[in-house]
This record gives C-alpha cells, structure tokens and sequence, in this order.
C-alpha cells in the first residue's frame, strides 16, 4: 500500500473510534446535568443517585474521547502536510477556536465536577457538568465548520503567490450552508446516541430488579433515555433531510453515490435493497420506490438527478486536463458499495433506535414497569444502532467525498505528507490501532463492571465538608 | 510590531503556560515511584505498603482537578501554530513524526491511568496504571524537550523545486533528531518537570510527604540547574543574543532562587521560582529562535521563518481578536479552580477505595 492509502486507512480507523466516545460525551453530559439539577431542585435522593451513576459512566466514557482527540489534532500535520500547508489559513482557525474557547472550558470544568463534592455551592457544582456540555457542544461547531469547508469550500480565495486558499471571510466559513445543518444533524444524533445509552443501561437494571425499591427510579432513566432518542430522532430526520437536498446541490455526486445512481435520471427511485455490481457499472434492485431519490435530494418527486457516468465525465473534462495539478484524480468517483451500504446503514439503525424509543414509552406507559426478560435484547442493542448509525454517517459523507480532500479544490493524494514514508505510517497505524484496540477492552470492560454495579446508596455529598474531613472524591 | 510577531510571541506564551502547569503533573507523576513507595524516600518504618499507596493516591489527587486543563495549552499551542504559522505546524508535526508518536501514546497511556486507576480496587490493575502514568509522565516531557531544541538548533530542511518559500521538508531521519543538545534539551525539561512537580508537592501536601517533597526536590533541582547551565550555555555560544543571554541568566537565577526558597520552607515561592525558570527558558528558546521558526541546517534561505510561514493577515487579525478576548477569561477560570482546591491534603483526607473488585 501506498504512504497514501495508509493515511486514509488510519485517518479512518482513528477518526471513527474517536467517534464513537464523542456522541456519548455530547448525549450523556446533558442528562447527567439534568439529574444533577434536578435534585438541586427537588432533593429527590434518586436523581442524585442517577447523576452520580450516569456520571461515572460518562467519565469512564470521556476519557477516551479525549485522549483519541489529541491523536486527532496532530494526525493533521503529521500525515497531512500539504493539506495543511494548503488549507491551514481557514482551517487551522476553528481548531484554536475549539482549543482555546472549547477543551479548556471542557476540561477544567469537568474537573471541578469530579473533585467539587462539598467544595462548591451545590447549584454551582450542578451548572459546572451544563458547562462541560457547552464546551461538548461548542467543539462539535467548530470541529464541524471545519469539515464543512472540507465538503463545501467558502469564505476563501486562492492565492496564487502562496500557493494557497486563505481566509476571506471568516463568517462564511462559521456559517457555510453545510455547516450550519449538519451541526444539528450531529448534535441530535449525539442526543439519540446518549439517551439511547441511558435508556439501554437503565432497562438493564429494570430487568435485573434489583433492589425491588428502585424500579421506579429505572424506569424514571428509561423513559427520560426514551424521550431524549426518540425527539432527537426527529430533529436528525429533519436536518437530515436538509442536509441531503444541498448535498445534492454542492455534492451532486456523494447523492449520486448514496443510491449508485449511475445514469442521469428524472423520478430516480431509491432502493430499499439491492445487490450491486462491485465494479459499479450497475445495480439490481430488489425493492425500489420510484421518485423516492429525486424526493431525497431535491423535494421534487420528478425531478433529474446526476448519475455517477455523467458527472465523472463533466470532472474529467473540468479538473483531469494536467496529471500533477493537485486536482487531478483518473476516476473522481468515491467507492460506490461502501456509501451505498453506509448511507442505508446510518438511515436503518437510526429508524431501529427510534422505533425502540417508541416502544419503551409505550410499554412503560401510565406505571408500568418492564419485567419480561426479552427487553434485555433491546437494552442491549439500542445503545449500538444509533451509535453505529453516527459511525456509518461518517463513513458516507467522507467516502462520498472522494476523491477530494477539499472538494474541487484538491485530491486526497495531493494532500499527503511528501517527506513521511510509507512505513511510517504504517508503524504509527499499528501503534494506534494496537492501543485503541487494548484500551476498547479495558473500556468496554470497565462500562459493563459500573453498569453491573448499578447506583450507590443515596449520601448526601453537597453539604460542604470541613477541612479535615476524608474527601468524597480521590484519585 | 507585526501581527505574525506577536502571534510567534503568543506561541512561545502557550507552551510555557503548557510547560509551567502541565510541567508539575508530569513531575508529580515522576515523583509517583520515589514518594509513593513503601519506605517512602529513605526507608521511614510508618509508611507501610498501605501508607504508600495512600501516598500515592495524595500524589495523584493533588493534580486531579487540574492536569487535564493543563494538557490543553499542548492543544492550544498546537492548534494555534496551526492556525498562525500552517507551515510551521505542517513541517515540524511530519519532520518529528516517530517521537510525536511515542509522545502521543505517552500522553494517552498518562491520561487513562489518571481517571482509570482508582475505579477498581485490584493490586494489579492500580500497578499497570502506575506503570503508564509514570512512563508518560517521564517519556512526555522529554519529547517536549528534544523536539523543542531541535526546533532551536535547525533541521535539514529543503525547498521543494517550485514550492512557496515556508513549504521546506524534513530531509533527515530519526536519528537527526537524536543529537546530543536536543538530547540534553529532553533531559532539563525532564529535570525541570521533576523539580517544579517537587516543589508543587510540597506546597499542595501536608505531613511526611511534605519534607520528603522539599528534600527530593532540593537534589533534582541542583542537577536539573547543572543541566540547564550547560544547555544555556551551549545553546547562547552557538546561537546566542544579547536578549537571549538576558533571559537565560534569569532563568538561571530563578532556579537557584527556587532551591533555595525550598531550603527555607517558602514553598509557594519556590514553586513560582521554578514557574519563571519555564518561562526564561522558553523565552531563551524563541529568542534565539526569532526571526526563524525553523532554521535550516541545509541552507538558510530554506529556513521557515516569521514572515513566510505565517497566515494571511485577516487570518491572524481574527486570531488575535479571540486570543485577546477568550485567553483572559480561560486564566480567570482556571485560576479560580485552582483557588477552589487550594487546600493541602494528606494521607487522612483519602477514602477508602472503590468497592469493585
């Protein structure tokens, strides 16, 4: 393999691990909040319990979302230097902003949570864990108008002494069109992903019924989880939906790839399933409603969408004219099975979520509690069919991307660190993939030991401690 | 003064606030092994093996609050070169690609022991964390240093045939990164880390480990101040100013200061002592450094400098308007926390551990 595909390949295999802690973070540090006010509020000893139990769980969670995210932020300069000399006017920028205005308000104020027992004004201490969610959330923007420019370049021009796109108008970048609906999009999908886990983790310990005495606190986290997956679900449809019909405009061949559509088409139908040809020349559909694409992609039921052969021709004749400018490509073609099946993937386990949420309001409704052992399924697997949806959406808007790095403005090949060889990486690719794949066992491990474990008996740690008392927290 | 000056200025700020804070946890880290062991530094009968690991966990909770904040002026710094100098972050991030590597398992091995060690009670679970923060914790800032000095020093660096001027390449190996000043370099910072994180102890402890604290940090601080002589020296015989050798004569000053403040029991001085010590000596470095931000070794006119890896104006203009916006608020709050935990502990402030076995 070539420095380039093993760049890829490790951008690919850290970015979606890296992703797979972060929607946790997001999810999990509202509701932990919420419980957390809530008994500031009420003084109901349960939902300090939940907000103590949610909260370790979200520490365990958090501490490898941080420690990949670093990997992240160097991985840029490390095996892409060219992008980054070529972009790092416009791009670098919302990565200081998110430094600077997000991780250290993330960071010292979930210090102030763990180790603030006693030390601060309770209400105080509960608005710390709403701070480290602003900082979640304000990171995700910026992160994410980041990878906007990446999809659909604005705000810039390219300077033709430097040899680069640098920055003409920095609120274009922070309020590019893509941007500002995939924010949402991954925000309510964060909130999907967290409710799902609460209401996973909380059905667990309904079915395991232990003490008899906290049913009802359970079933309090399950229908709260519930509520959080299923309303954010609606809002990811929504912004969704958005997001498909102006990729369809800035991207026209990503939403040709999601269907592998491969002729220019009006009433394009959407197939539900199929078996396509690898090579991509064509696809068998099984089940397929008409004008279901060009609805997706446009709000019209018959309207023309760009198939994949047309587009390729039109890139060929606009970028493919001189084989070392950096926008040359000889296929300008993502690969076509993986964001076909990616796309359906995200779409499927979202709606497998959703109709999960729906399910335990609806069971758990006016008092009644789950018992029967076959809900152990669901608090099982709802947790992973959202999470793995995130993980799958970003395999499809990535790939789909292809071959652009900058969409229309450089190649991933062209983007490659020149003086980094192909062993390096791989080195460095089996480094990472070695310790993310030992600290996932410790993780995994240790999230199953706590949520066994289940809620500590109520103490009330608030009430501030003297000076020579023992601590409510230590390291 | 030009924007990209002020934003090289602004760089050389982020990594003492990373060194001067993150600094002290590395050393409290290091310190894990000497103070935290059975015995403690020299064999006193009353800290038995569950004395030690309650040693330990002082240690550990001492920076609890606050070592994750601090990891972010790495971040910051990073980000921000990032932003201000992209051929900057582009050249030296691929140049030091295997030590950044290590550096970043170093970093991610330190961390999880932080938050993992204590959520079981197991003897071996709380030794293999050990093992990583202490590991990290010595491996970390002595990668900082290498990569730093190497920075200081030059690399062979060359200009692609047809490349803007600021778009020079690493042309060496690894081994160029291993020369013994950037070696040095690794071992002051190391050494700094370890007095600072000494001196820290001390002030944020009480009891036994207080004294042996002050003791270990009085020894490491006169080697760590014979180390950072030589380095100085070397460094401002080479490549030295007038400012250059300003600077490095106060950061030699404050280091004597800071042993001997620990001497006298004036823990808080000594430990703002070691704090302007990391700031004269990266100021040392950024001084012999300006106007360059990396020299080349192979010919000068590849060198990155200022001017030709900097941004585009309007890109700094933005940057410094949040810079001088957000970093006031960032000090304000972390002062705050570390106001909030300010009181000293000692073993009996430890609770008992987890019940999870």
């Amino acid at each position: 393999m070539s420095n380039v595909d093993l760049a890829r390949w490790q951008f690919a295999i850290t970015t979606v691990y890296h992703f797979l802690f972060v929607p946790i973070t997001i999810g999990l540090s509202a509701i932990v909040a919420w419980y957390h006010t809530r008994y500031v509020r009420r003084k109901n000893p349960d939902d300090m319990r939940l907000a103590k139990f949610f909260g370790k769980l979200f520490v365990i969670n958090f501490a490898l979302g941080l420690v990949t995210g670093i990997v992240q932020e160097f991985q840029f300069g490390m095996n892409w230097s060219d992008y980054s000399r070529f972009v790092g006017d416009i791009f670098g920028a919302p990565l200081a902003f998110e430094a600077l205005l997000a991780f250290f308000l993330e960071s010292t104020f979930l210090g102030l949570w763990i180790f603030g027992w006693g030390r601060i004004p309770e209400k105080l201490h509960a608005a710390t864990m709403w701070i480290v969610h602003i900082g979640t959330v304000l990171s995700a923007y910026f992160i994410l108008a980041a990878n906007s420019f990446m999809q659909n370049p604005v705000g810039f021009r390219f300077n033709e002494v430097t040899g680069r796109a640098e920055m003409a108008d920095f609120i274009a970048v922070l309020t590019n069109k893509v941007q500002l609906v995939t924010f949402p999009h991954v925000i309510f999908s964060s909130y999907m992903v967290g409710g799902a886990v609460v209401m996973g983790v909380a059905i667990y310990r309904m079915l395991k019924a232990d003490p008899p005495a906290d049913q009802g606190m359970w079933r309090h986290a399950a229908r709260a989880g519930a509520v959080v997956t299923l309303v954010a679900s609606l809002g990811v449809v929504v912004s969704g939906d958005i997001q498909g019909k102006i990729m369809t405009e800035v991207q026209p061949m990503k939403m040709a790839a999601a269907e592998a559509l491969y002729e220019t088409q009006t009433r394009a139908p959407f197939s539900v399933l199929s078996i396509g040809t690898l090579d991509g020349s064509e696809a068998t559909e099984i089940i397929s409603i008409p004008g279901l694409l060009s609805w997706l992609g446009t709000g019209d039921w018959d309207a023309e969408i760009q198939g994949i052969n047309d587009l390729r021709r039109v890139y060929a004749e606009e970028y493919g004219g001189d084989p070392d400018s950096i926008v040359f490509d000889t296929t300008y073609t993502p690969f076509i099975p993986l964001t076909y099946w990616s796309f359906r993937f995200m779409m499927g386990l979202g709606f497998v979520a959703m109709a999960a949420s729906a399910a335990v309001l609806w069971a758990t409704r006016s008092g009644r509690f789950l018992s029967d052992r076959k809900w152990m399924w669901v608090a099982i697997l709802t947790p992973l069919a959202p999470l793995f949806a995130n993980s799958f959406g970003w395999i499809f808007t990535e790939v789909g991307r292809q071959p652009w790095i900058v969409h229309e403005l450089m190649t991933v090949q062209s983007g490659v660190s020149p003086s980094v060889s192909a062993a390096e990486v791989l080195i460095s690719m089996i480094v990472y993939t070695l310790v993310y794949a030992i600290l996932a066992v410790v993780e995994v491990k240790l999230f199953i030991t706590y949520t066994r474990k289940g809620a500590e008996p109520y103490e009330d740690d608030e009430t501030s401690a003297s000076d020579d008392d023992t601590l409510a927290f230590a390291y | 003064m030009d924007l990209a000056t002020f934003w090289f200025i602004l760089i050389g700020v982020l990594w003492i606030g990373f060194l001067a804070l993150e600094g002290f946890d590395f050393g409290v880290g290091m310190l894990l092994p000497v103070l935290g062991k059975e015995g403690g530094l020299s064999g006193d009968p009353a800290v038995t093996p569950a004395e030690a690991e309650k040693r330990r966990r002082v240690l550990l909770t001492t920076i609890g609050p606050h070592w994750d904040g601090n990891e972010v002026w790495l971040l910051t710094a990073g980000g921000a070169t990032f932003a201000a100098f992209p051929h900057w972050y582009a050249t030296m991030f691929s140049a030091f690609y295997l030590p950044l590597l290590i550096l970043l398992v170093a970093l991610i091995v330190r961390n999880m022991g932080f938050e993992y060690r204590h959520k079981r009670d197991n003897d071996t679970w709380r030794r293999n964390w050990d093992l990583s923060i202490i590991a990290g914790s010595f491996v970390a800032p002595l990668l900082v240093g290498v990569a730093l000095t190497n920075v200081v020093r030059g690399l062979p660096l060359e200009l692609p045939a047809g490349a803007p001027a600021g778009a020079s390449e690493f042309t060496g190996t690894l081994f160029t990164l291993l020369n013994p000043m950037s070696l040095l370099g690794g071992l002051v910072i190391v050494g700094l880390s370890l007095t600072h994180g000494a001196f820290f102890t001390a002030l944020k402890t009480d009891g036994s480990i207080r004294a042996e604290a002050r003791e270990v940090g009085t020894k490491v601080g006169v080697v760590t101040a014979l180390l950072a002589v030589i380095l100085l020296l070397w460094l401002g015989v080479t490549q030295g100013t007038v400012w250059s050798w300003i600077t490095t004569a106060l950061a030699a000053v404050s280091l004597l200061a800071g042993i001997w403040f620990n001497t006298q029991g004036s823990e808080g001085k000594a430990f703002a002592a070691t704090m302007v010590t990391t700031a004269m000596a990266v100021a040392t470095y950024f001084l012999v450094l300006f106007p360059n931000v990396m020299p080349s070794t192979t010919n000068p006119d590849w060198s990155l400098t200022i001017e030709n890896a900097a941004s585009s104006p309007l890109t700094l203009k933005i940057m410094t308007g949040a810079a001088l916006v957000f970093t006031p608020i960032v000090l304000a709050y972390t002062a705050w926390t570390y106001w909030i935990f300010r009181k000293r502990l000692t073993t009996a402030h430890i609770p008992a551990p987890v019940k999870v076995p």
